[in-house]
């Protein structure tokens, strides 16, 4: 039934391997705001490494006699109002920001995809399980949760983070499994049952990879959404405990004195919409880069 | 070639639940192929054609209610878990669908694809199958498989991509292909050349075809039998010469009369048969088309017809074939 059919000859010297790689990072190069983002999320994530061994003055010492002072030589974007050295905090805030950002939006991620995934190839009483169970979660603000998680387990980094992850799975949920309803219904998903693939596979093979994009732009946005929620949970005493500095604080912080010194929320406002631009335009670049029919445009 | 059929179908009936209640998508099909036989189902949309095939590769959603028996090779295929039917699709039966520009995977390669079931169904390694593809390809007519074997489906042209899907059905050399209207999105001239490529690794390979279609020509050239189907019943089946040369049930002569001709003086109107296809959640106790019958009497109406011979191996299922194959006269 499965004899092979003979190859001809002249086929033999292809190489089996599948897309050349040089290929897509001479795309990748060519695409302007893949590489605007990806130099922005490095300058980032560079500043976060560069606060692990150096910063131009302590994130963590106090020194009330210089607060606020205004840019000089010695701090080069002024003091804050404990006289601590701005761009030392956002230094160090990068860290805390990147580490919120990245474990909040992954658990949302790996969370609400598999279940949005098992809820769009199930369907029946497992979808309406995991859409239900979904709306409840959502039913709760982050907020609330993150308050009932610091009533357990006690306020800090780690309660805030998995407060905003929780929050987060319901809309990966959502997402997922709309799109994945929508490629299931395709006629290729069709074709591939009638070769014979079972639904995990064709989840896998099919589904993920069509709803990628969607996938990865939803997380930059998510991705944003977490720093907020950050900053706000530190607000509320919830997040990053003090002394540790976070983009978020520093803006909440800056708030009282908007109009003594409005550069105060400037510079850590800056700084998160650095990120969150930069991870928006890898967002975009890598939508384009990965999604074969546009590979030829750009 | 041996005498047991390799596909045989008995009394086939589908339920669907759609929006409007239960439809009776499908009812007492019967049929029986051999090996190497060819059988074309005809009929107009929203006839079952489509809905038979499916039913035929287990790939009706799970609320459709399948009754009757599907052997293939003697082995009961209704109600066989989905795991044991992955095992058969693609691999002992095989389907090629209507539309060629939906029906491949836009992110994957076309080896990708036509790799695919070798790898699921055979044990072939990674490299064996990629070979495997380019000959498969190769033997559909893509140019320069070779070369193209890495290239994605945004581009290939249409009939290309039928191509890529017929070389995805053949991979595993199945016993039995459905051609689901694989004609139907392709432009006149495309459709001869698949349609001929398909004949070809048909009678090649030994295997059983059934083709659906709703060109009549189509049916004409490509199989040995037909059924004619309407409502859901197969209201004409037999040898594809004896149902052109005879046609003896009136929707079946309407089907012919519907047909444009060539060479017909220009200005000549279509005949059409009036009235529309009923409703499947709806459909009329007696023949299904009834409404739409010039010759329909009130025992039409009562029971569903049984199915008359008019020849060997030659059923209509209609009451008045004595008036319908007279004068020929049904319908317009």
């Amino acid at each position: 039934m499965s004899a092979p059919l003979t190859a001809s000859a002249g086929t033999a010297a292809i190489a089996p391997g599948a897309r050349p790689v040089t290929g897509f990072w001479r795309r990748a190069l060519r695409h302007r705001s893949f590489v605007l983002g990806a130099v922005l999320s490095l300058f980032v994530l560079g500043a976060a490494l560069l606060s692990l061994v150096w910063t131009p003055w302590s994130a963590y010492d106090i020194d009330v006699a210089s607060k606020l002072h205004p840019p000089s030589a010695a701090h080069w974007l002024g003091t804050d109002v404990l006289g601590r050295d701005i761009v030392s905090l956002l230094l160090v805030g990068a860290r805390s920001t990147i580490m919120v950002g990245v474990i909040a939006v992954g658990i949302g991620l790996s969370f609400g995809v598999g279940l949005g995934l098992i809820a769009a190839a199930r369907k029946g009483w497992t979808e309406e399980l995991i859409m239900r169970m979904s709306d409840f979660t959502f039913a709760f603000p982050a907020v609330l949760s993150a308050i009932m998680l610091a009533a357990v387990a006690g306020p800090g980094m780690v309660t805030s983070i998995t407060a905003i992850g929780i929050f987060q799975i319901p809309t990966f949920v959502r997402v997922t499994r709309g799109s994945a309803n929508a490629i299931w219904a395709r006629e290729f998903v069709l074709a591939a049952r009638a070769a014979g693939k079972g639904s995990f596979r064709i989840t896998i093979e099919h589904v993920l990879p069509n709803i990628l994009s969607i996938l990865i732009v939803q997380a930059t946005i998510q991705f944003a959404l977490a720093i907020l929620a950050e900053a706000a949970l530190s607000y509320l005493g919830l997040g990053t405990q003090p002394p540790q500095p976070s983009w978020g604080r520093m803006l909440n912080d800056a708030q009282t004195l908007l109009f003594q010194s409005p550069m105060l929320a400037v510079y850590p406002g800056a700084a998160i919409a650095i990120a969150v631009l930069g991870l928006n335009l890898l967002g975009d670049g890598l939508r384009d880069l990965l999604d074969p029919r546009l590979a030829r445009e750009r | 070639m041996s005498d047991a059929p390799l596909i045989e179908v008995k009394n086939l009936g589908v339920r669907l639940n759609t929006s409007r209640g239960p439809a009776q998508a499908v009812r007492g099909v019967s049929f029986a192929l051999r090996r190497g036989e060819t059988l074309g189902l005809v009929g107009e949309s929203g006839c079952g054609k489509s809905v038979t095939a499916l039913a035929l590769m287990g790939l009706l959603p799970d609320s459709a209610v399948i009754s009757g028996s599907v052997r293939l090779d003697g082995a009961e295929l209704v109600g066989l878990p989905d795991a044991a039917y992955c095992m058969l699709r693609g691999n002992r039966i095989s389907m090629i669908f209507q539309e060629p520009m939906t029906a491949l995977n836009p992110m994957h390669t076309i080896g990708h694809q036509v790799a695919e079931p070798l790898l699921r169904h055979t044990g072939v390694s990674a490299a064996q199958a990629r070979q495997e593809a380019i000959a498969l390809l190769d033997r559909v007519g893509l140019p320069d498989a070779a070369k193209r074997v890495d290239a994605y489906p945004h581009q290939f042209s249409g009939g290309q991509r039928q191509r890529i899907t017929i070389a995805m059905a053949l991979a595993c050399q199945p016993d039995v292909l459905i051609a689901d209207e694989p004609t139907t999105a392709l432009d006149v001239t495309i459709q001869g050349q698949i349609l001929d490529l398909i004949a070809g690794l048909v009678a090649e390979r030994g295997m059983s075809m059934i083709l659906i279609s709703h060109d009549l020509g189509v049916i004409a050239e490509n199989v040995e039998r037909m059924m004619v189907m309407y409502g859901g019943t197969v209201v004409e089946s037999g040898a594809t010469d004896a149902v052109f040369t005879r046609m003896g049930h009136p929707y079946t002569q309407g089907l012919f009369r519907a047909r444009p001709r060539l060479g017909a003086r220009k200005g000549t109107r279509l005949k059409t048969i009036a009235g529309t296809v009923p409703e499947l959640a709806d459909l009329p106790a007696g023949c299904t088309f009834a409404d739409r019958c010039t010759i329909a009497e009130a025992r039409c109406r009562a029971a569903l017809p049984a199915v008359v011979d008019v020849g060997a191996a030659h059923g209509v299922r209609c009451i008045r074939t004595d008036v319908s194959m007279t004068t020929g006269g049904a319908g317009a």
